[in-house]
């Protein structure tokens, strides 16, 4: 009886292994409706899939067309980042599954995807959109299946990674900039980085401000302070940022990537750089909301985005696009933003988000001087580098 | 001489302070996590009181749930084939002499050295070219089974390590004698070697389980749709900071882990009792 027992606990690991791995999708293809062959104008070249790593057949450009579903999708999102209601509301519209997965980098995507990993769509961030369209692992768009598109709001239209946005469709987006509390700053502080390196300013606040831990992202506001690009290579002006930033060492409590909205709305901060998601959500639950406000410093602060794209490698293309539709639909963004309280992307939408997130976001992306932290490939080391020479 | 003494009682004091202040390091943050799972409040660190609702949060979120049941399927999994591949390789690597011993032995410790995300790339790679050729004759996809295949693989290597240690341990005469008795080789292996090594095995099971219940790195890179587990679920959660909910997550996994280690105690404690010598 033991033995048996053990012999099946090795049967069903080898099972296991064998069935590595949903088999349930090999019977789709059958299922495919068959594909309208006339594609209009443009088809994905051929030559942008990554030929030997691509497992079996590659799937053939088909055209979609508006609301066409061609099978169940695999979706790899960031966790908690989509109402799961939204999700069940699609699955009942169109009769489809959406099968979850979750990651925690940008950079296992890409390495999964180069692998040939099948997911149908994948929410990437914007400057691993630019890394993946020059690897080739993304399909080209079919604007025709994507009506919603144009909700998109203009400074969305033309991002600097997908220029002509033939590969990618905004998701979400934030900024970094300065939470603050209105007590102590006063109530019409200047939205300016001058506030933490200025050490006139800075002195007012001296062990109350706090920095991101991010090297991009400090190195990038003492930068941009100095009127410089968060993208500058040259390595004079990094050295001038270090400067600065020694300089201000003396009146910073501690640089933070975690707990800098606790430690501003519990009063131990009163200023603090960071992410606008977690400041949202921070000020939103403080006892008293009015007494804080997030700042976009005139001088540029980070905006970033997540974007849908559809992998080269998906076997259910036309599924991705109605879902990316679907997602651009003016009520549905609003749900999402109403979930996530990251910024919304989709200008329609904002009849329906909560009044206190549109204030929130309000004027963001009026601001000209948002800047995108772009890859600056060999270079990046010395923003690490300086960074922790600047911080020590 | 009163004055050594005096010098020893002190350095015993020293060394006990040491003691506590080890466990205090060890396990205030684990009570401090306990204690704010049950804190009715978005912000982790400011008590406001006492309340099940992350509990009740984890329990309505699909997606953790989901993670939660692919992390336990891949650590049983994982747990049982690697425990019975590195106790044979710990047997080969100390009962028998063989051509290319050496070298294999070297080999069988490589993913105790090798760095997580070598060993995640080098499994995405070869799974990768796997599926490839296979999909001549079957379509194959990331997902729980690549998962597993990886937890085994780094596995093995530990459970390995932990039996060979008992079993050096252990007289080789005990063996020469149960051959004497006319006993088989299995029928040694069942009676004599397998009950003495137990502790061995069951530490080194343990320590799969462990590994295999919080490894993010091997894990993100050979999952495929559908297959998130949760260590990966709530590392990506805390890029949008940290809530709640993940304390809730992690008593949950911290109680199921003490369960586990104190039945597997209590086993062991009981097979110890019926010891071969009465048998």
């Amino acid at each position: 009886m033991r033995y048996t027992r053990r012999w099946s606990a090795l049967v069903m690991v080898l099972a296991l292994a064998v069935a590595a791995c949903n088999p349930a999708d090999s019977g789709v293809d059958d299922t495919e409706p068959a594909p309208v062959d006339t594609t209009p104008g443009e088809t994905t070249p051929g030559e942008t899939t990554p030929g030997e790593t691509t497992p079996g057949e590659t799937t053939p450009t088909t055209a979609c067309a508006v609301d066409q579903v061609d099978g169940d999708l695999n979706f790899a999102n960031w966790s908690e980042y989509i109402d799961p209601e939204l999700i069940a509301a699609f699955e009942g519209e169109y009769g489809v599954d959406v099968v979850e997965s979750f990651y925690e980098s940008n950079e296992a995507m890409l390495a999964q995807l180069q692998a040939g990993v099948v997911y149908d769509m994948i929410v990437p961030s914007d400057y691993m959109v630019g890394i993946m369209i020059q690897e080739g692992l993304l399909m080209e768009l079919q604007k025709e299946a994507i009506p919603n598109l144009s909700n998109l709001a203009d400074r969305f239209q033309s991002p600097p990674y997908d220029p002509e946005l033939a590969y990618s469709a905004a998701y979400q987006y934030g900024t970094t900039g300065l939470g603050v509390n209105l007590d102590v700053v006063g109530a019409e502080p200047e939205s300016s980085w001058a506030l933490v390196f200025d050490p006139a300013l800075a002195s007012a606040y001296s062990g109350q401000i706090s920095l991101l831990a991010d090297p991009r992202e400090t190195m990038g506001a003492a930068l941009m302070y100095l009127g410089y690009s968060i993208n500058d290579t040259d390595i004079a002006h990094l050295e001038e940022a270090t400067a600065l930033l020694q300089e201000a060492r003396q009146h910073i409590a501690t640089f933070d990537s975690d707990q800098y909205d606790e430690a501003l709305v519990s009063g131990e901060m009163a200023i603090s750089h960071g992410y606008s998601g977690n400041m949202i959500v921070g000020i939103g639950g403080a006892d008293n909301p009015d007494q804080f406000a997030y700042l976009v410093p005139q001088e540029g602060a980070t905006l970033w985005t997540d974007n849908m794209v559809v992998p080269t490698v998906s076997e259910h293309p036309c599924t991705a696009h109605t879902f990316i539709n679907y997602l651009l639909d003016a009520e549905n963004g609003a749900i999402l933003t109403n979930w996530n309280y990251y910024g919304s992307p989709n200008a329609a939408a904002e009849e329906f988000i909560e009044p206190e997130v549109v204030e929130f976001y309000a004027g963001t992306l009026d601001s000209d001087q948002l800047q995108v932290i772009e890859d600056t490939g060999d270079y990046e080391i010395n923003f690490n580098d300086y960074f922790a020479e600047a911080r020590s | 001489m009163s004055e050594s003494t005096a010098a020893g009682r002190w350095s015993d004091r020293m060394l006990g302070a040491n003691g506590w202040l080890v466990y205090l390091f060890l396990y205030v943050p684990i009570f401090v996590l306990i204690v704010f799972s049950f804190n009715d409040n978005q912000r982790v660190a400011v008590w406001t009181e006492f309340s099940f609702r992350w509990y009740g949060e984890m329990l309505q979120n699909d997606a953790v749930l989901r993670a939660l049941r692919n992390t336990l399927i891949v650590a049983a999994v994982a747990t049982a084939a690697s425990t019975v591949l590195g106790t044979m390789a710990a047997l080969a690597m100390e009962r028998y002499r063989f051509r290319g011993q050496r070298g294999a032995d070297g080999l069988l410790y490589l993913p105790i050295i090798i760095p997580d995300v070598t060993m995640a790339v080098m499994m995405l790679l070869f799974f990768a070219q796997a599926i490839n050729i296979a999909s001549h004759v079957v379509r194959l996809n990331f997902g729980l089974g690549t998962i597993s295949l990886a937890h085994i693989a780094f596995n093995i290597a530990y459970v390995a390590v932990v039996v060979r240690a008992r079993l050096a341990q252990m007289e080789p005469q005990l063996e020469e004698a149960a051959a004497d008795l006319y006993a088989s080789r299995w029928q040694t292996f069942r009676r004599v070697t397998l009950p003495l090594i137990m502790p061995g095995v069951a530490g080194g099971a343990l320590l799969a389980l462990t590994l295999s219940l919080d490894d993010v790195v091997v894990t993100s890179f050979v999952s495929g749709p559908g297959s998130t587990t949760l260590p990966v679920y709530v590392f990506g959660l805390v890029r949008r900071g940290v809530t709640p909910l993940i304390n809730a997550v992690s008593v949950v996994m911290l109680v199921a882990s003490i369960v586990l280690v104190g039945v597997s105690l209590g086993l062991q404690r009981r097979s110890g009792k019926g010891s071969i010598l009465i048998e």
